[in-house]
């Protein structure tokens, strides 16, 4: 994309801050203004970003605001790309860009079935990729990589049984980064 | 007492059935709940998650080599297409550049990933609509392909061939004249594919009109690769946003017009043969490299070769080092995407400085043309939905992860 497009996407979107890393432009919104940006990035002559490729979450456990919802786009017509970025602390509530792109839908519940964000105005806000009765939000960074529960069938009831993860052996995680 | 008819609350609901997780045309695990008024469907609602194995949590607790069979795993039918977005993601953040007879030789199992999905995709699909024989012979040819991948990297399937940095091993050259070979003959087994399914009265009739997706509505709904170009839009990312060498092969983007399920079945057959083309460009290309023994790029950010780390003291501790600590990427973030067979396979990779990335992020283009699924089938019969997923060429390993 050329650098004067490029500067005047700062005077069309109220941007926080706008990168360019290796020929990646992506830039950071603040939450209220996430729908109207889409928006106009859509539907403006000279962006034209009318492919939704995915939207992804991020925990950041650490840090003011948790999780980051990220949205890659992609203009057919002047082939670039653009990321952009929206920081949301925990239990803050997030507009649903299905009004806007309608593939957001189940990238949404994805997000939502992982990380707990919750996408207002979604038509059908459920989980789509864990187990039916599963509880617990399973990619953010506090969640055990072995999870709670286990699942397996008893022979002596002739069913599925649910009950707390025994391992035999405790996780082993090791590092190896080197100390100097 | 009797109700009067117009007194009785009568609520039409439409018959839903379940077109199960265990389905010979469910392609993988896909639960399929329909709505139909009669037999014309009103409502498809998928349901995944049932492979859904964790891989992106698994893969913030590995380290990068380690992360790398996970994406063999991820779309099980074009395995290397999946390794080389991987690798190319953490290229990018290292700003490593790979040498050229390991992007040549990269190519080359690239478009053979491509012939083995596609065959796998019109095979299994011409089974699903009807026709059992496609899907032997289509097979056959895998098998023969898959021999390859045994040759170069020691598996038949999930080779963890492409590697941040280049491949894992050199290929003899004997490998490469055989696949000249198969390359000669393969043009006859798609015209002996072709000739049994494109003229045939009972598969045009199964296929077009099926399926229809406009140029705005495949934009609209994120679709990628062959769905986009069976809609009339010539957006290939080997020529849009070329990545190796493809800026430097002449081969050409077959593209629909109808946009229904028998162009992008013709799509892909045209494609089998591009890939023909292009691996004869690139065997020509390595033929004339001279020959260095650089498929690795010589640094620490790469394995050793073996007689190196048994010959001195610093191979010895960079074999160790690399393959216990790993690479150590600095802080940055790519979102990389490759034309994968099936169609944008996308890798946005964030990494802290440490040896394990923080979050890696994988788009499959199957979850995307899953999603569209409603909208393609309303208003379609049942014995279409099995056209309609087939020709969308979902695969649950990159839907559920």
């Amino acid at each position: 994309m050329k650098v004067k497009v490029l500067k005047e996407l700062q005077k069309i979107i109220p941007l926080l801050t706008l990168h360019n890393l290796n020929l990646e432009i992506s830039c950071t919104i603040v939450q209220k203004n996430l729908l109207f940006s889409l928006f106009v990035l859509k539907n403006h002559i000279s962006y034209q970003y009318t492919l939704l490729s995915a939207i992804s979450g991020v925990d950041y456990l650490t840090s003011l605001y948790r999780f980051g919802v990220v949205y890659e786009l992609l203009s057919l017509t002047f082939n670039t790309r653009l990321r952009l970025k929206t920081f949301l602390s925990a239990n803050t509530l997030i507009p649903s860009s299905i009004e806007v792109y309608v593939n957001a839908n189940w990238w949404e519940r994805e997000i939502w079935d992982m990380y707990g964000i919750i996408f207002t105005k979604h038509p059908d806000l459920r989980r789509i990729l864990t187990d039916y009765g599963f509880e617990g939000h399973p990619m953010r960074k506090d969640f055990p990589l072995q999870g709670y529960l286990e699942l397996h069938y008893n022979e002596n009831k002739k069913s599925l049984v649910i009950e707390v993860i025994e391992l035999s052996q405790d996780f082993r995680f090791f590092t190896f980064e080197t100390p100097w | 007492m009797l109700l009067k008819k117009k007194n009785l609350n009568r609520e039409l609901k439409n018959f839903t059935i379940n077109f199960g997780p265990q389905h010979p045309a469910a392609h993988g695990v896909l639960r399929l709940i329909l709505e139909l008024d009669g037999e014309i469907i009103k409502r498809a609602d998928p349901h995944i998650g049932l492979l859904h194995r964790g891989t992106e949590k698994l893969i913030e607790h590995k380290t990068y080599l380690q992360a790398l069979p996970y994406f063999d795993r991820l779309d099980y039918v074009s395995m290397m297409a999946q390794e080389h977005t991987y690798s190319l993601a953490v290229e990018k953040i290292l700003q490593l550049k790979v040498s050229r007879p390991a992007q040549i030789l990269r190519v080359i199992f690239l478009e053979i990933t491509r012939l083995l999905n596609h065959l796998l995709a019109v095979g299994c699909h011409a089974m699903d609509v009807g026709a059992m024989t496609p899907f032997f012979w289509a097979f056959e040819e895998r098998e023969k392909l898959m021999e390859f991948y045994e040759r170069a990297s020691g598996a038949r399937m999930h080779a963890a061939f492409i590697r941040p940095g280049g491949i894992s091993y050199d290929v003899q050259l004997t490998l490469l004249e055989d696949i000249a070979c198969f390359v000669k003959q393969f043009v006859l087994r798609i015209n002996e594919m072709e000739e049994m399914l494109t003229k045939n009265r009972i598969w045009k009739e199964r296929l077009v009109d099926v399926g229809i997706l406009s140029s705005k509505k495949a934009i609209d709904w994120g679709c990628s690769g062959v769905m986009l170009r069976g809609s009339g839009l010539p957006w290939d990312l080997r020529k849009t946003q070329p990545y190796e060498i493809y800026s430097e092969l002449s081969f050409s983007i077959p593209v629909g017009s109808n946009g229904d399920c028998y162009d992008r079945y013709l799509i892909r057959v045209e494609e089998m043969r591009e890939s023909l083309s292009i691996i004869s460009q690139s065997l020509k290309m390595y033929r004339n490299e001279s020959n260095v023994q650089s498929y690795r790029a010589n640094s620490k950010l790469s394995s050793i070769s073996k007689y190196e780390s048994k010959s001195s003291m610093e191979g010895t501790i960079h074999h160790f080092k690399f393959f216990t600590e790993g690479l150590s990427l600095p802080y940055g973030e790519t979102y990389t995407a490759t034309e994968a067979p099936k169609g944008e396979f996308g890798v946005y990779l964030i990494s802290n400085n440490t040896n394990k990335p923080y979050r890696c992020k994988i788009k499959a283009p199957g979850f995307g043309h899953l999603q569209a699924l409603n909208y393609m089938a309303t208003g379609h019969l049942i014995a279409d939905v099995v056209t309609i997923i087939g020709t969308q060429d979902i695969v649950f390993g990159e839907v559920d992860r």
